[in-house]
């Protein structure tokens, strides 16, 4: 543990509302060694981009962090904001949700891929600008040339994706997060960008952590899974390990919702029943227990921690593991 | 971007035919005549019919409209029936003068709005925040004459510092020329400023939120380049448009401050042609600004499409 | 695929719920003490005659500029006038000119520019043509013009004024009501066959009357505005009646003497047109959802 490039740990993120404050990251220990892959895979609201958020200390203006993020044994919630400003591009990069709304529609792709490698390696703007061919290139954009002169409006959105992805490499990070990076996109590209990532990501000995609500995407392609529930991480497991046995039962109804392709047509889709708890009125007990078919009185009354009883090396918090 | 030019163009034609139907309907509207107005109560009959055929007065009113206006687009706008210069040359003599107040004035509100607007957005909801959005508000209950006469009083009466009234041209004393100017555009700039910090301000505040900028501040640039470059040139929209839409305001501020400071331009030659009944200095000030405001719009609509990429391609 | 309801950032980023609250609040206060002060001078100005203070054009030739007294209670202005009673006489003139213009185009707009949102086609594209044509007149520029053809009156002023708002209530009534001919509420009344004119009357004009109500209230601090400016300039309200714009017009003589014969009025025009900003920006504020939305 002590290699690690990233830990997280005991991260919360409150958020405040007009119902109250909102535990948006609850308690949230995370590690990863350099040069891996860790997927954090969760529903919608059930905290993964605020963490992705707080590890980035791009959190919104008001939110509240507790706990540490160490990155290469930097508190990183602690630093000045001109030493995280350095950190980020050559350290630390991020690959956002929606190509469409992350990508500055005023300035040119050149623009804003030169300028990244300008800010953090000194190159000159010819030098910048040949380089931004050569990283356009290297994420499979045909005509880079004449793509720097152009607006994200006039690209595709698979294009634009992997134009921010450019932008995320430029400065050869050590940790690169993508937060769902396919989910705005159409899934003919998807597994595309997914391919691109993983192949960056090898070549470059870079540690990626993968945001996504799809266990699919992070199956043949991380190599832990912690997957979150309400705030918290539920399960977490080398990946091969989880897929051969999942522990929770909500891991289960999560890889149950994906839909299968040789289903017959008209097939209801699965779906996980009942909704996330209101995060602003957390439950005494576990926070999937309302959802839960196994849940029990003690489910509803004491709240399980993440451990690893039996010491696999696959942690989970769960009082009725399957 | 020439198809969008050419739109905007053909819809700007028949806006300038209507506004000098109207300048033309306002100044053939009189209640009486304007023969007898010119002439006096004491002329004769025949004085007056004699220079009602020599205005055209007695011919039907769209005759004299489209008359009128083949005069206008030949620059023809007639000629001053008091000093016998002619509109032209009395516009042309005081638009510099107007034009280098209202520059002054919108550059200078402009560096005041920008900054305060920029720093209200990043520290939105704390006391700065409030303390300028509530200054911004009750200035603009404050209209530019009121803020002439504090500045008189504060600058010209009380300090002593710069001077209340007069002008000097330029090439005779460029500084004189620039001091006779400080007054009169800060007053204009004092009243621009809240509109201009009010929609910069929650504009930004939008674009703040965007996860471009979330995404500019991940790739670990400079504040400065964030807020300038990345947050400044998308807020910058509205403000675009509201300066365009302010000119008519200005323009009529602008009238006020130089009756106020005694400048020679076009709002002095208006007001001036008023107080002496000179109708047609006043018909040719008035079709004359006008027509500038409507080119000015439109020109405003053309700077929207450089600002925004997308409408310049077609996405409007 | 309930997983797959993928929400743009998980856990909501929309926090600005905090401060809006307070600005409220802050505001409540200010709005209590605008609506005070126009109550005062508008008591003021009509009931003028009645109160125990001296006649506004009355001159005082040994009095002139004579300081604050128990019969003067603001002192005299540059003729021996009580300052006062035509501060009070000049609220009368702000009032009446800066309520009635707004009706002509709160009443003509507001009806155009629901007409045109409502029947859209080539009738909305007049309306709005001929909007941007009165738009294209810089307003001030517009309304001198006017009155020094049509000559200067307080009936003149108010039409002029009027006439010129016309386009900003017929450009906030059409929006409103477009965005409400959408509503469920008018296409139910429209399927139950309903005349156009009782959708127009009895569905869409109580909803468009509150924002209308919020604008008309900021277009009276406007036309307070620019009738002072007329005034100022000496081509508003003839002479000697009152008027605060007159009045801050004959104190810039005096300003290095007596600068408050300036200053008295330039408050009281200030305070007013202010009130009813504060007023109709709170009640704009209610009629519209976004925060801070100008």
């Amino acid at each position: 543990m002590d290699t690690a490039l990233l830990s997280v740990e005991a991260v919360s993120v409150v958020l405040p509302t007009p119902r109250g404050p909102l535990k948006a990251v609850d308690a949230v220990d995370l590690s990863l060694a350099p040069g891996r892959t860790l997927g954090v895979v969760g529903e919608s609201g059930c905290g993964k981009t605020m963490l992705s958020r707080a590890i980035l200390q791009l959190l919104p203006k008001r939110a509240k962090l507790d706990g540490r993020v160490m990155f290469n044994g930097r508190d990183l919630a602690a630093l000045q904001p001109e030493a995280l400003r350095r950190l980020r591009g050559p350290e630390l990069a991020v690959v956002f949700q929606d190509p469409m709304t992350s990508l500055n529609p005023v300035l040119t792709i050149g623009t804003q891929l030169v300028e990244t490698m300008q800010a953090h390696l000194g190159l000159d703007s010819a030098a910048a600008a040949k380089r931004g061919a050569e990283l356009l290139a290297e994420v499979g954009i045909p005509a880079p040339e004449q793509r720097l002169r152009q607006y994200p409006h006039q690209l595709s959105g698979g294009m634009r994706q992997r134009v921010a992805i450019a932008i995320a490499l430029s400065c050869e990070p050590k940790l690169l997060i993508a937060d769902e990076p396919t989910t705005a996109l159409d899934v003919t590209v998807q597994a595309q960008i997914l391919d691109l990532l993983a192949r960056e990501q090898r070549r470059r000995h870079m540690a990626m952590i993968i945001i996504t609500h799809d266990l699919g995407v992070v199956a043949g392609r991380t190599d832990e899974v912690a997957v979150m529930y309400a705030g918290r991480v539920v399960e977490r497991a080398p990946t091969p390990q989880l897929f051969a046995h999942m522990r929770m039962p909500y891991t289960e109804a999560l890889l149950a919702a994906i839909p299968k392709l040789d289903a017959p047509p008209h097939t209801t889709l699965p779906a996980i029943a009942g909704r996330p708890p209101d995060p602003t009125r957390p439950l005494p007990g576990c926070s999937f227990a309302p959802r839960c078919r196994y849940a029990d009185d003690r489910c509803q009354g004491a709240k399980p921690p993440l451990a690893d009883p039996e010491r696999a090396g696959a942690l989970y918090a769960c009082w009725h593991p399957l | 971007m020439a198809k969008f030019i050419g739109r905007r163009l053909l819809y700007l034609l028949p806006v300038l035919l209507a506004v000098t139907l109207l300048t033309f309907l306002i100044a053939s509207l009189l209640p009486g005549d304007l023969a007898i107005t010119l002439l006096g109560d004491q002329a004769t009959p025949e004085k007056v019919e004699a220079l009602r055929a020599q205005m055209g007065l007695d011919l039907p009113i769209w005759q004299r409209y489209l008359l009128w206006l083949w005069d206008v687009l030949h620059g023809d706008l007639g000629r001053s029936f008091r000093t016998g210069e002619t509109v032209l040359a009395a516009v042309a003599d005081r638009l510099p003068v107007s034009l280098e107040l209202m520059v002054m004035a919108e550059v200078t509100a402009l560096l005041i709005a920008i900054p305060l607007a920029i720093l209200c957005a990043v520290k939105s909801g704390s006391a700065t925040d409030r303390f300028l959005t509530g200054l911004a508000f009750g200035k603009l209950s404050l209209p530019p004459f009121m803020v002439a006469i504090l500045l008189i009083y504060l600058f010209a009466v009380s300090l002593n510092l710069l001077p209340a009234t007069g002008w000097i041209p330029f090439a005779e004393d460029p500084i004189a020329n620039l001091r006779s100017f400080v007054l009169p555009a800060l007053t204009l700039a004092i009243a621009e400023w809240p509109v201009l910090m009010r929609v910069l301000r929650s504009d930004m505040i939008a674009t703040l939120q965007e996860d471009y900028i979330a995404m500019a501040k991940a790739k670990g640039l400079r504040p400065a380049r964030i807020l300038l470059v990345h947050a400044l040139k998308p807020s910058s929209l509205t403000l675009v448009t509201v300066t365009g839409i302010n000119i008519g305001r200005l323009i009529g501020g602008a009238l006020i401050v130089e009756v106020i400071f005694a400048l020679p331009g076009i709002g002095r030659l208006l007001v001036g042609a008023i107080y002496a009944r000179d109708f047609i200095i006043l018909q040719g000030a008035v079709l004359f600004v006008a027509v500038g405001f409507v080119m000015v719009n439109f020109v405003v609509d053309m700077l929207y499409a450089v600002l925004d990429p997308r409408i310049r391609h077609g996405r409007a | 695929m309930a997983v797959r309801e993928v929400a743009a950032l998980d856990v909501g980023v929309d926090t600005s719920a905090v401060t809006p609250v307070r600005r409220q609040r802050r505001l409540g206060g200010l709005f209590v003490a605008s609506v005070i002060w126009i109550a005062l001078v508008g008591l003021g100005a009509i009931f003028a005659g009645l109160l125990p203070i001296p006649s506004p054009t009355e001159m005082d030739m040994l009095g002139k500029r004579a300081l604050p007294s128990a019969e003067h209670w603001l002192g005299n202005d540059v003729l021996g006038r009580d300052v006062f009673s035509r501060l009070i006489y000049g609220g009368r003139i702000s009032l009446t000119v800066g309520l009635l213009a707004p009706v002509i185009g709160v009443t003509v707009g507001g009806a155009l520019g629901m007409l045109a949102g409502y029947f859209r086609g080539r009738f909305e594209t007049i309306v709005t043509g001929g909007v941007d044509v009165l738009l294209a007149f810089p307003p001030l520029v517009f309304a001198l013009a006017v009155t020094a053809y049509l000559g200067q009156s307080i009936l003149n002023i108010t039409l002029v004024i009027g006439i010129l708002g016309i386009p900003a209530f017929t450009r906030v009534a059409r929006a409103v009501t477009l965005s409400l001919s959408e509503r469920e509420f008018v296409t139910a009344a429209r399927a139950l066959g309903a005349t156009h004119s009782r959708i127009l009357l009895r569905e869409l004009l109580p909803n468009v009357a509150l924002p209308l109500v919020a604008f008309f209230l900021l277009g009276v601090a406007v036309t307070i505005v620019v009738e002072g400016a007329l005034s100022f300039l000496g081509l508003g309200v003839p002479p000697p009646a009152p008027s605060w714009g007159s009045m801050i017009g004959e104190g810039r003589e005096s300003l290095d003497i007596a600068p408050w014969l300036a200053f008295l009025p330039a408050i009281f025009m200030f305070l007013t047109v202010l009130a009813f900003n504060v007023i109709g920006d709170t009640l704009r504020a209610l009629t519209d959802p976004r925060p801070g939305a100008l």
